[in-house]
């Protein structure tokens, strides 16, 4: 049978602000234990939850970026289990009421567009962390997480593979940063998904069962996870089994999922609305004040990108990955004609790229800036260099040869690069060329087409790759047909 | 000095007839003979009250005095007090010394106020009578084998055995009012969010609402301007002008309509109550006012209503209290779970655990419709009736409870009967709405009865300027227990 696979993800965004949803603590990564945990977050009795304004903000910037709803009124709710890292006995959530309904996210898939409806984005508090390790035969709490603001986002079951997943969440990740509410870093749990992922027969419209892998923490464990929930739901089912609805953890140790609890053993978490906090209402003048501060988003950018500077799809999607991987290509392409718009793509998006993710850099720190960059593209364009030359160029400037607009020439005139374009200088190597290689001479007139590029590689080669290719290939066509 | 009123120590002390520490020691000396024999104190500490004393002295020395600076007050153990032991009434927090203070303790202490110590309540302001207090019941200084209400039971009988002139109490279904009337003493609880709630650990978040206990309404204006007040720590801190509550006090209330609600004098008051209620309502057509009768048809349900309600937020309010960060711990558990049901177990009392059973019971899946949400419903149509009664009158008057004083140890066993002492107090915390209680006379065993007064929102000034004139026409605030004199 074949089998189609339908998957929602849920992704936790931590928001960025400086202190936490319901209190002055601050949320910065990495202090000692419970250093910023206030009172309010350690849950003394008689303390208070005030909401953080700014949390409020980065929701509805998500919201406009979507395209989503902003509900005027929504509710916080409490959520109600006891643990240990949950200082109340409840977390504060939105539940009935988001802050945020609907939008979608248009995504690239193997060239393919793809729409992923969002249902929802709700504002809660994030829980402190238990401490297994280094505390024998104790758990140690550590509440400086407690009451760092969330904004999880919950898409409709619309994706279909776990390439389109993480797609989208490579596009969710792109965006949360893009409009500044989350830094995205995974590794400090900024940015984690959840998973509900269910199989049923190519076909059907019925949704089969589900299964939630919880806590995914880069996109490598999110398509893993989900290759391999599909593949088990799969086997079950073809084995005569029925899928449990339950909640699985993925171990990235072993590349495999397993079950975490069950719906059974579910709480009953008896939310009721905070009496605390009174339900928060925005108002048209909020929402359009958020409005007019969010920067161009990474969709409209796009597509100026392609009329404005004739890119392709493609680029313009990779230059628009990043809020600074496309101001620095606007910056590198300013007033540039087609050809330098596309050269300036390519080198961005190929030789900078892999030298900035060699040297671990963001694209703002990378040592060659976007008109360093342009000052060579230009050098390639007006046929100073060639772009063979250019590759030794940008790794002179990298080296830190020469800094600014002009770096590109520096360089070229110190090392000699400049390309021979004097057709008579060129006509003489040629000639030598042809004196030193009989043997390819005979070939290629006795109708070996591959003679002809060894000796166009030997005519560079004697010029040291300064000779213009192209020249080289005239004058080598005219001296071998004559 | 016996019988001062706040108003009175606060003129002795402006024109220095007395310092803060001659009249905290007063005080201190009535509350070291006569504590025991009421119970109305969780936490004494003579060392941080007469430090506060001298710093009022030195305060008023250096001409930086406010009215209540060096006056000796009480405050309820629900307030979290920095350096004092904070119980709530309740064991799982018999060891609980707050790091922090309260917002109304901030502004009493900012206003000089001395506090002479910690009062006993019902444990987590749960009961009617202060016999759930882990700390042993509070005794009813009119008769000791008669309780003094509650939950501010401490409060209200250390104010009627001139323990202290004033003390904070906190009201979420009548905690401040039923008390003031058991004891003859006057209590006001504003309008929801007029005092902040920070600091003040909850019952019932939706409800709660601190205000003052004293013997006179002058006295509470007095109370009341220091507690009141904007507080941004509380979201549901209302931000209002400052006011002065007592500004209103002389005004003649000629004119004034008064609404009776048919519903306050129906069958369930006793012919005790009844009868000084009626002499009350003819003082006031005496001083002019005109009586409007009015009806509040919902007024029945807010009994159920508020057994949903306040149990609902209690349930959750209380997990926090696990054993895992401060507070008691049982001394030997399993595991996690086992460590949370024999903390909880051992550190709640028998009525705290049966409103969290009703409270998570009711907000339980399947359940939270038909209870909660309908609850919810219900509370909204309590709080139109008020708002239809208010457009024909300016004030409603009733009884504060159905009868005086019960004896200790009479409802203990019967959660319904105690929940129905409080029938006339629960529907003005469901509306949101300001309410009061002073003494209008006594039952045939000598027991004060109380008369309510429930204005409309913010009008305690209105409130308390029509306590005040009941009280110039009237001496019932002035009565003293007799037992009060003597140690025995």
């Amino acid at each position: 049978m074949k089998w189609e696979t339908v998957i929602g993800l849920e992704t936790h965004a931590q928001l960025s602000t400086r202190s936490k949803i319901f209190s002055g603590a601050a949320t910065a990564y990495g202090a000692a234990p419970n250093v910023q945990a206030c009172a309010v977050d350690i849950a003394l009795p008689g303390v208070l939850p005030v909401l953080n304004r700014e949390v409020v903000t980065k929701a509805i910037r998500l919201g406009l970026a979507v395209g989503a709803r902003i509900n005027p009124r929504s509710i916080f709710a409490r959520k109600n289990y006891f643990y240990p890292d949950l200082p109340k006995g409840y977390q504060i959530s939105q539940y009935e009421i988001p802050i945020v309904e609907g939008g979608s996210l248009t995504v690239l898939v193997d060239g393919q567009e793809k729409t992923v409806r969002l249902t929802r984005a709700h504002l809660e508090e994030d829980a402190g962390k238990s401490l297994h390790e280094d505390y024998h035969g104790a758990t140690g709490i550590d509440l400086n997480r407690a009451g760092t603001p969330l904004l999880e986002i919950v898409t409709e079951p619309d994706m279909r593979s776990a390439a389109e997943a993480v797609a989208y969440a490579r596009a969710l990740h792109a965006l949360v940063r893009w409009i500044d509410i989350c830094d995205g870093n995974m590794q400090e749990g900024s940015f984690r998904c959840d998973a509900n992922v269910s199989v049923r027969p190519a076909g059907s419209d019925k949704l089969g069962t589900r299964t939630e892998i919880k806590n995914l923490n880069s996109f490598r464990f999110l398509e893993r996870a989900i290759e391999f929930e599909v593949r088990r739901q799969i086997e079950v089912i073809e084995d005569g089994g029925t899928i449990v609805q339950e909640t699985r953890l993925y171990d990235s140790d072993r590349d495999e999922t397993r079950t975490m609890r069950t719906k059974e053993d579910a709480h009953d978490y008896r939310y009721f609305p905070d009496p605390d906090l009174l339900p928060l209402a925005i108002t048209p003048a909020w929402v359009d004040e958020v409005r007019a501060g969010l920067p161009e988003l990474p969709q409209a950018k796009c597509a100026r990108f392609i009329a404005e500077y004739g890119l392709t799809a493609y680029d313009a999607a990779v230059l628009t990955g990043s809020r600074e991987m496309a101001a620095y290509f606007e910056q590198a392409a300013r007033g540039a004609e087609a050809q330098t718009a596309k050269l300036c793509a390519n080198w961005i998006a190929g030789n900078l790229s892999a030298r900035l993710n060699e040297s671990n850099l963001e694209i703002e720190a990378s040592k060659i800036g976007p008109e360093m960059l342009r000052g060579l593209i230009d050098r390639v364009v007006d046929g100073t260099i060639s772009g063979k030359i250019a590759k030794d160029v940008f790794d002179a400037m990298w080296g830190g040869e020469a800094r600014g607009r002009n770096a590109a020439e520096t360089i070229i005139a110190a090392r000699g690069w400049k390309q021979i374009s004097d057709s008579g200088e060129i006509e003489k190597i040629v000639d030598q060329v042809l004196a030193a290689n009989p043997q390819q001479v005979a070939d290629y007139r006795s109708g070996k087409e591959k003679a002809f590029n060894s000796l166009v590689g030997q005519a560079m080669k004697a010029t040291k790759g300064k000779a213009n290719p192209q020249q080289v290939n005239e004058i080598l066509k005219r001296k071998l047909g004559g | 000095m016996l019988n001062s009123t706040l108003a009175s120590l606060s003129r002795e002390l402006a024109a220095k007839k007395l310092s803060s520490v001659e009249a905290s020691e007063y005080y201190i000396n009535r509350i070291n003979r006569l504590s025991n024999k009421y119970n109305c104190f969780i936490t004494l500490n003579e060392e941080l009250s007469l430090a506060q004393a001298r710093a009022a002295d030195q305060l008023r020395a250096a001409g930086r005095a406010q009215p209540l600076t060096g006056v000796p007050i009480a405050q309820k153990d629900i307030f979290c007090t920095k350096g004092w032991l904070t119980t709530c009434g309740s064991k799982i927090l018999s060891n609980f010394v707050s790091p922090y203070d309260a917002h109304v303790v901030e502004r009493l202490n900012a206003a000089g106020a001395v506090n002479l110590g910690k009062t006993n309540m019902d444990e987590f302001a749960m009961g009617s009578s202060n016999e759930t207090s882990y700390y042993g019941p509070v005794k009813n200084p009119w008769d000791v084998s008669t309780v003094p209400g509650g939950s501010s039971g401490g409060s209200a009988a250390a104010v009627a055995a001139r323990l202290v002139p004033a003390a904070t109490g906190t009201d979420t279904g009548g905690s401040i009012r039923q008390p003031a009337a058991l004891t003859g003493i006057s209590g006001l609880k504003p309008t929801y969010g007029v005092v902040s709630r920070y600091g003040m650990i909850a019952f019932a978040s939706s409800l709660d609402q601190a205000g003052p206990m004293a013997r006179t309404a002058e006295d509470l204006a007095l109370m009341l301007n220091a507690m009141a007040g904007f507080d941004e720590r509380d979201s549901t801190s209302l931000r209002r002008d400052p006011e002065d509550y007592g500004r209103d006090l002389a005004r003649p209330i000629a004119g004034l309509r008064v609404g009776l609600p048919k519903e306050f004098f129906a069958d369930g008051v006793s012919p005790d109550v009844a009868k000084a209620l009626d002499e009350a309502i003819a003082q006031y057509k005496k001083l002019g006012c005109e009586m409007v009768e009015v009806a509040l048809p919902n007024m029945a349900l807010s009994v159920p209503v508020y057994y949903v309600l306040a149990p609902a937020e209690a349930s959750s309010n209380l997990a926090r209290f696990d054993g895992a960060r401060y507070g008691y711990r049982a001394k030997e558990y399993a595991d996690l779970l086992d460590m949370y049901k024999r903390t909880r177990a051992e550190g709640f009392g028998a009525e705290v655990k049966r409103r969290i059973l009703i409270g998570t019971y009711v907000l339980s899946h399947g359940y939270y419709d038909a209870y909660y949400i309908r609850a919810q419903k219900l509370r909204r149509l309590i709080a139109q009736d008020f708002a239809a009664a208010f457009e024909k009158c300016d004030i409603i008057m009733g009884p504060t409870t159905p009868t005086t004083a019960f004896k200790l140890g009479e409802k203990a066993a019967d959660p319904v009967q105690m929940y129905l002492s409080d029938i006339y107090t629960i529907a003005v915390n469901l509306a949101g709405l300001p309410g009061m209680s002073i003494p209008c006379g006594f039952d045939g065993k000598g027991l004060p009865v109380g008369l309510q007064i429930i204005g409309d929102y913010f009008r305690e000034a209105q409130m308390l300027n029509v306590a005040h004139q009941y009280q110039l026409a009237t001496d019932w605030h002035e009565r003293m227990p007799s037992g009060i004199l003597s140690e025995g």
